[in-house]
């Protein structure tokens, strides 16, 4: 992956960056040894590694501002950093750069359930926005996979989902206001506790620019209390057409379960061995949540059962117990790091027409065995969004240039039959050089005049998202 | 101008020599607008609907009637529930779905769902050079680039004339049901409605009216779906709400304000149709809502969304801003001639953002001039 060369001359001046951010951070706060900031090197796209300049931590919003606009007079580029769970690339370093982590930004500023919203430092984990608000029956929707760890500045870079967004959303739904710091400084309110912009919806491109605009350093979420109940239903098929015509006629009979599922026959084997969820052995598994009363749950999986059983399942199975249930989830959410056990992988992230499914499942396999390299599927299919794994192996010289040109081909697949190259991991460096073949030129012009508007100088995250050609002549103006 | 294609669009922009007033069906006039007649009539028609996907895909001169009608057929609907502004504004003809997204139109199911800027899955326009534009695409999830689908949605064709809009929708529902307390003031019924919308029990419409139609204060909170559950979900809402008084329960009502044409009137301002006066439209904090409502010294109010959305009829040619003071939130003049912005003025800082987002996309000003600003 081609990364532009650092500015030779933001590389002489180091110690006088650092110098300038240490007057305005806490000594401890700027991470300028290389033994440190080598830390910083890569998120969890860890093909790709370069440690920055220098790394920043600031505490609250005031010091992200003095910190951006020493770097915006100094035409120092600046990566901002979530948790390091981009699976794209979205917080990779460039040699020149200043990482900005706002790690140390995870306090909760208020907590409002009449008016259901809680506001936080975005450094926070996804997971404990939820845990701060759980006592009193409350949680945060968007559900990523990597909930524990990634943090809400990441979530709203990156748009993230989840696999109980079929239901509540993504992150772009739940968020009703941000406080965000520009590249020069400007600190910038947007959106609040209430519903809607009151003219152009800023909030909205916000939301998913990956830190190409700003630093978000606050965020007001909306919160909602639990359900009653969930529970989970899991469906074996023999194919992935019959899952594929199950998850549309669930769909078409008017039920919305909050999650629908998919794994195959690969990703079952390894969920299986790591969470002892009790999947059963077949070529397409579906995991079926609904929620609501224990009368309701019933109700409900009694339709999606019927729905189920006219397609011939080799497995139909409601769990019977909470620690059941946790289990089938566990499986799921575990999927990634499973499979991390047993080879090196690509996760890809494309979103494909639900009516496309059998269709580009056969291509993959097809594609797989062209390219000589394993895969596994598992995604969201209430939405369409896909998660091939590409399996390679790290240490064989070339295997990556393979595992790379295979997951591209799938990406253009994608596209091909009407979705998109990413449904919630976002473009970043890994999807970057691809988005000439989901957008004409015009139409990434008319993103990039966006981040003219709010970055002139093209200093934050700016070898990110666009194709390098397309955003050369802005990022060497 | 009526464009039949959208690079014929696309050419009729790159040419203009002056402004011009984009038309959808002329149902939702807001502003002061001024130039020349740019209609999307014949941008018309639906060109995918997969009901298994949730997905539909029209030009957006297709009359939203069209739309509704094709989604209906499959037991589906847009969930936001968009307003019908005819009633209130006094207006003639069809909307058009291009105008519903240009202004992002919404009803009371947006504090359950999401308003339609959250059902926008992707767009293609014409910006002010007369360039064509797409963003996003047909599927539910995508983050691949920016999202000027939100940008563009309620952007009321200031940054670019929509020529073509997917949006997901949702199954219709088995049945619905509505809660109703009786007497409340604005306070203790707006508290009502957040303990109802912080409960488990989804509902899917919280509206007050210190004044219904039948003299006195009347809170309404709907819950939809099966029928069992809907039972099942008012029952337990009663008795959440069991502090408030004695609410009343109509399960499946054809008439009365618990009916599929109760909630109308609520989503359609009705109440104000007929009545002389400004109308604005103010997005607060539900808790600060009848503090707000009680400084705007109103002819009449009403609130959806819990308390978040205020309705106001006041007397015609004042600015509410001045009296309601600075609170989270914003006041739009939906209806009236007062010489105010009729949208909200935004913050410096917010206000450089898009007045420059403007200047991008529309260099020469001339995509409906005088509405946004």
């Amino acid at each position: 992956m081609e990364m532009p060369p650092p500015s030779t001359r933001v590389l002489a001046r180091k110690e006088q960056i650092v110098a300038r951010l240490k007057e305005v951070l806490p000594d401890n706060a700027v991470i300028s040894d290389e033994s440190q900031t080598r830390a910083y090197e890569c998120d969890a796209l860890t093909a790709y590694r370069c440690p920055p300049l220098c790394a920043i931590l600031p505490a609250n919003t005031a010091e992200v501002s003095a910190a951006l606009k020493i770097c915006h007079e100094m035409g120092v580029p600046v990566v901002p950093r979530g948790s390091g769970t981009s699976l794209a690339g979205g917080a990779l370093p460039t040699a020149d750069c200043v990482i900005l982590g706002v790690a140390r930004m995870n306090g909760v500023i208020e907590t409002n359930y009449a008016d259901r919203y809680i506001r936080v430092q975005t450094g926070r984990t996804n997971l404990s926005v939820t845990g701060a608000v759980e006592a009193e029956g409350f949680f945060y929707a968007p559900d990523p996979s990597s909930q524990l760890a990634c943090a809400i500045a990441g979530n709203i870079a990156m748009n993230s989902g989840g696999a109980h967004c079929l239901k509540y959303g993504v992150t772009t739904n739940n968020l009703m206001g941000v406080t965000m710091v520009m590249m020069d400084g400007t600190i910038v309110d947007v959106g609040g506790a209430h519903l809607d912009a009151a003219g152009l919806d800023v909030l909205g491109v916000i939301c998913g620019s990956e830190g190409q605009l700003g630093v978000v350093t606050e965020a007001t979420l909306r919160i909602l209390h639990k359900p009653e109940g969930a529970r989970p239903v899991l469906m074996g098929y023999d194919s992935a057409e019959t899952a594929g015509q199950v998850v549309s006629d669930i769909i078409k009979a008017g039920i919305l379960p909050v999650a629908i599922e998919y794994m195959d026959a690969m990703l079952i084997g390894v969920c299986e061995e790591f969470s002892g969820a009790g999947y059963p052995e077949c070529e397409a598994l579906l995991i079926v949540e609904v929620e609501g009363s224990e009368a309701e749950i019933d109700d409900q999986l009694a339709r999606i059962k019927t729905i189920a059983a006219k397609h011939n399942p080799v497995e139909l199975r409601e769990a019977q117990s909470p620690d059941e249930a946790a289990r089938i989830w566990a499986g799921r959410k575990a999927a990634f790091s499973a499979i991390g056990k047993v080879s090196d992988y690509m996760c890809l992230d494309g979103t494909i027409p639900v009516s496309s499914l059998p269709y580009v499942l056969k291509r993959i396999g097809e594609m797989s065995k062209h390219y000589g390299l394993g895969v596994g599927n598992v995604f969201h299919a209430g939405d369409g969004n896909m998660h091939p794994l590409i399996l390679y192996d790290a240490n064989k010289p070339g295997d990556l240039e393979i595992c790379e040109a295979f997951g591209a081909e799938v990406l253009k697949l994608c596209v091909e039959v009407g979705g998109c190259l990413t449904g919630e991991h976002g473009v970043g460096i890994e999807k970057r050089d691809l988005m000439t073949v989901q957008y004409d030129p015009a139409d990434l012009e008319a993103q990039m005049a966006i981040k003219d508007v709010f970055d002139p100088d093209w200093l934050l995250n700016a070898a990110k998202v666009f194709p390098l050609a397309s955003s050369e002549p802005r990022r060497t103006a | 101008m009526t464009p039949t294609t959208e690079a014929e669009l696309a050419e009729m922009i790159a040419r203009a020599d002056g402004p011009l007033r984009i038309k959808g069906g002329s149902t939702r006039p807001i502003g002061r607008t001024e130039g020349r007649k740019l209609s999307t009539a014949k941008l018309s028609g639906i060109s995918l609907y997969e009901p298994g996907a949730l997905t539909i895909v029209a030009g957006t001169g297709t009359p939203l009637s069209q739309v509704e009608a094709a989604l209906a057929a499959e037991n589906q609907r847009l969930a936001f529930e968009p307003m019908d502004h005819r009633p209130l504004l006094g207006t003639v003809g069809k909307p058009t779905l291009g105008g519903m997204v240009a202004a992002n139109i919404s009803g009371p199911r947006r504090i359950a769902v999401g308003a339609c800027r959250d059902f926008m899955l992707g767009l293609r326009c014409v910006d002010g050079a007369g360039t064509i534009i797409k963003n996003g695409g047909r599927v539910m999830k995508n983050v691949t680039g920016y999202d000027l689908v939100k940008l563009m949605t309620g952007a009321y064709g200031t940054l670019g004339v929509l020529t073509e809009v997917s949006l997901k929708v949702l199954p219709d529902v088995e049945t619905m049901g509505t809660v109703m307390l009786h007497g409340l003031p604005d306070d203790r019924a707006i508290a009502a409605l957040s303990a109802a919308l912080g409960s488990p029990f989804e509902a899917t419409g919280a509206a007050h009216f210190p004044k219904s139609r039948f003299g006195a204060p009347l809170t309404m909170i709907r819950v939809e779906g099966f029928e069992a559950s809907v039972k099942y979900r008012a029952q337990r809402l009663c008795d959440l709400l069991k502090d408030y008084g004695d609410a009343e329960i109509v399960v499946g009502a054809t008439e009365g304000p618990g009916s599929p044409e109760g909630w109308k009137w609520v989503r359609d301002v009705a109440a104000f149709a007929d009545q002389p006066g400004d109308v604005w439209r103010v997005s607060c904090k539900p808790s600060d809502a009848a503090r707000i409502a009680t400084r705007m010294g109103a002819k009449a109010v009403q609130y959806d969304w819990g308390g978040g959305l205020i309705w106001a009829l006041t007397e015609a040619g004042h600015d509410l801003r001045t009296v309601t003071g600075a609170f989270d939130g914003h006041a739009t003049l939906i209806r009236g001639t007062a010489e105010v912005p009729v949208f909200h003025p935004e913050a410096p800082a917010l206000a450089a953002i898009t007045g420059s987002l403007r200047a991008k996309f529309d260099p020469r000003g001339i995509l409906n001039p005088g509405i946004m600003t």
